[in-house]
């Protein structure tokens, strides 16, 4: 167990536990990145034996003459992947636009940029997510440490055993049902988008109190499963904290049941929670990705189904990629954080 | 995570005295755990529907334009139809079985790589296991459905339901890695360990005779809950037109439900049918998967009601 130096100042920078552990965290966010842009480029042309973006390039040469631009889509295309160059120099020069974010352009809506696609949906997804899942990250550690304390009052049982079933459903399952009922059968809440049609996206407070009222439904979608997995985790934790020496000796001094709940249980046991948060990332986005689709809302997920149904190869492993190194950043981040929480964790990678 | 209790009654003289308490012990759980009972129960009228249905009802209907489309449930078609003329009960009866097929394959074989990887990882130690371990981290970080619809965009063509279970396992296998490899860290220095070693059984011997049977109900659960993720990513990636285009599988309903957009139509039975059964499904796994765990792992037992 190396505790974080305390009188840190003798020990050299470098050497330094927590620099050390942060530097093969950082290191291993560079690899992930590589891992993902190498998964991008080589599985498309493994997958097909033949390259998928070429031949959707020519079905679009072929039959789009409308559309127009797109010979010079073609040719640059063409001069960038040529087939006369060897694959490892495609291969560095993919690496190099992925280092500088340039995924090239949209074949379905040519002119149009990749990163610009992604720029304007990027905002929606993450203000969805982040809002829901700090929600539900809250409400589900809170529940689950009530489900997991001994004295809990009897209700609690009732009242949260159903949610820790619903979190066994998938986010956009739930988000049909909901549109369903309170959105087509009665209508406090819209149908779908993420604003009213007649409105242009602009910072004003009608505007944002519309996509609030939009956002709803989603959010709602996502919540209501997360709060069941987030308590399943802490449940486990908590009964596993009450079973320590200093619960046993907390309640032997007569600290009120209020304080060896919250100071002395729920501090303890939610540490692993944040490591689960760093781990369920990649899920969490995953299944939102469906409940954008479901309910029309303008994010990466509805981003990627329109791409998909469009055979956009560009938009669509642009998309993927930004996706994995938003992830990555965020686990990144956390997994910064989590040793100074928790001084009690060893720096063993 | 707190391994199985600590059976070393392996070593007991008596093994048949020893496997019918077992027995025992687990009939009488089945009896105190009602959650195990609802989920085989909800499992099991899943299976019924799937390979009972065929005897009973007409599975042609699930072909387009076989039935009038648009009914409503209740009239002559009893779960309704779609717009593209399939009856939605016939659907339900070919589709379970299908989705059930590729969550079994890529579940299976996930956990069966997961499981060889990491005993391997738990037991070999040193660059091997660091490999081995850094490789399920970094995949762990990566989104798997994302890199499943790179794959199965790339697939040229007609994509088989056995292409999209492969596809599936290949990104299955990073938690049963992980959590079997700290299983056998924690139990390959026991004491029945120990004294397995130094009654000169080799390394073959100790995982198949010590440490299998005493992960067998940690395995179970992991493969439940493998088959419940295997799942939940095929019908994610079907429900994004990604699936078996002319496979009436529950994932494929789903999308086309989407894409006809029955729900603003009012068509609710078309998209409830497949929501009914994949939750059904998704229920039945989680109570099974919980109270396997609460065999393996009985610390949960005191918390849980």
């Amino acid at each position: 167990m190396v505790a974080l130096p305390r009188a840190a100042s003798s020990i050299p920078f470098y050497r330094r536990p927590y620099v050390g552990y942060a530097s093969r965290r950082v290191l291993l966010f560079f690899v992930v990145m590589w891992v993902a842009a190498s998964l991008n480029f080589f599985l498309p042309r493994l997958a097909s034996g033949r390259d998928p973006i070429r031949s959707r390039l020519g079905m679009q040469a072929a039959t789009g003459g409308s559309i127009t631009g797109i010979d010079e889509l073609v040719a640059s295309y063409s001069a960038k992947f040529g087939l006369d160059e060897p694959l490892w120099k495609q291969y560095v020069r993919y690496l190099g636009d992925v280092a500088t974010f340039d995924f090239g352009y949209s074949i379905a809506n040519y002119p149009a940029r990749v990163s610009d696609l992604i720029g304007n949906a990027l905002p929606w997804t993450i203000l969805l997510l982040v809002v829901s899942t700090l929600i539900s990250f809250v409400l589900g550690t809170l529940a689950g440490a009530l489900l997991g304390w001994e004295r809990r009052p009897k209700w609690i049982d009732y009242f949260f055993m159903p949610l820790l079933t619903l979190s066994a459903v998938p986010y956009y399952v739930l988000g049909l049902i909901l549109v369903y009922f309170l959105a087509f059968r009665t209508t406090p809440f819209p149908l779908n988008g993420g604003y009213d049609i007649g409105s242009q996206p602009e910072w004003s407070l009608s505007f944002a109190l519309d996509a609030i009222h939009h956002s709803i439904l989603p959010a709602l979608s996502i919540i209501l499963v997360q709060v069941g997995s987030w308590a399943i985790g802490m449940r486990g934790m908590m009964v596993m904290t009450e079973g320590e020496d200093f619960m046993t000796y907390a309640e032997a001094r007569g600290v009120t049941p209020r304080n060896i709940f919250l100071r002395y249980g729920v501090r303890n046991a939610m540490l692993p929670q944040v490591t689960s948060l760093a781990l369920s990332l990649g899920t969490i986005v995953s299944q939102a990705v469906l409940v954008e689709v479901v309910f029309g809302y303008p994010g990466i997920g509805t981003l990627l189904y329109r791409s998909i149904l469009g055979v956009d190869y560009f938009l669509i492993y642009g998309i993927v990629l930004l996706v994995v190194f938003t992830i990555a950043l965020m686990t990144l981040i956390v997994d910064l954080i989590y040793p100074l929480l928790d001084p009690r964790i060893t720096y063993q990678r | 995570m707190q391994a199985t209790p600590v059976t070393s009654t392996t070593i007991s003289p008596v093994a048949g005295a020893y496997h019918r308490t077992r027995y025992r012990d687990f009939g009488s759980f089945l009896r105190r755990n009602p959650k195990l009972i609802l989920g085989l129960l909800l499992f099991g009228s899943l299976l019924a529907i799937g390979f009972l249905g065929p005897y009973v009802i007409d599975t042609s209907e699930a072909a387009p334009m076989s039935v009038m489309p648009d009914q409503p449930p209740g009239g002559d078609i009893l779960l309704g139809s779609d717009s593209q003329g399939r009856s939605l009960l016939a659907l339900l009866v070919e589709g379970i079985p299908l989705t059930m097929e590729v969550g079994l394959l890529a579940g299976g074989i996930g956990l069966l790589i997961g499981t060889i990887l990491g005993f391997i990882s738990g037991y070999a130690g040193g660059v091997v296991d660091l490999i081995i371990r850094s490789a399920a981290d970094i995949m762990l970080t990566v989104p798997g459905l994302l890199v499943l619809i790179v794959i199965a965009s790339s697939i040229d063509g007609f994509v088989e339901i056995e292409v999209i279970a492969l596809v599936v396992a290949s990104l299955a296998w990073m938690w049963p890695t992980r959590t079997i490899r700290a299983q056998v860290l924690s139990l390959r220095s026991r004491p029945y360990v120990e004294m397995a070693k130094l009654n000169g059984m080799n390394t073959f011997q100790i995982i198949w005779r010590e440490l299998v049977p005493n992960l067998l109900p940690f395995l179970a659960a992991s493969f439940v809950g493998a088959v419940g993720s295997a799942v939940l990513a095929t019908i994610g990636i079907e429900a994004l037109g990604l699936g078996p285009q002319d496979e009436p599988t529950l994932g494929m309903t789903i999308y086309w439900s989407i894409y006809y957009s029955s729900l603003l139509r009012g068509l609710w039975w078309w998209w409830a049918v497949p929501v009914a059964a994949i939750v059904i499904l998704f229920v039945s796994l989680f109570l099974i998967t919980a109270a396997l765990d609460e065999i393996a792992n009985p610390r949960l037992r005191k918390g849980s009601s």
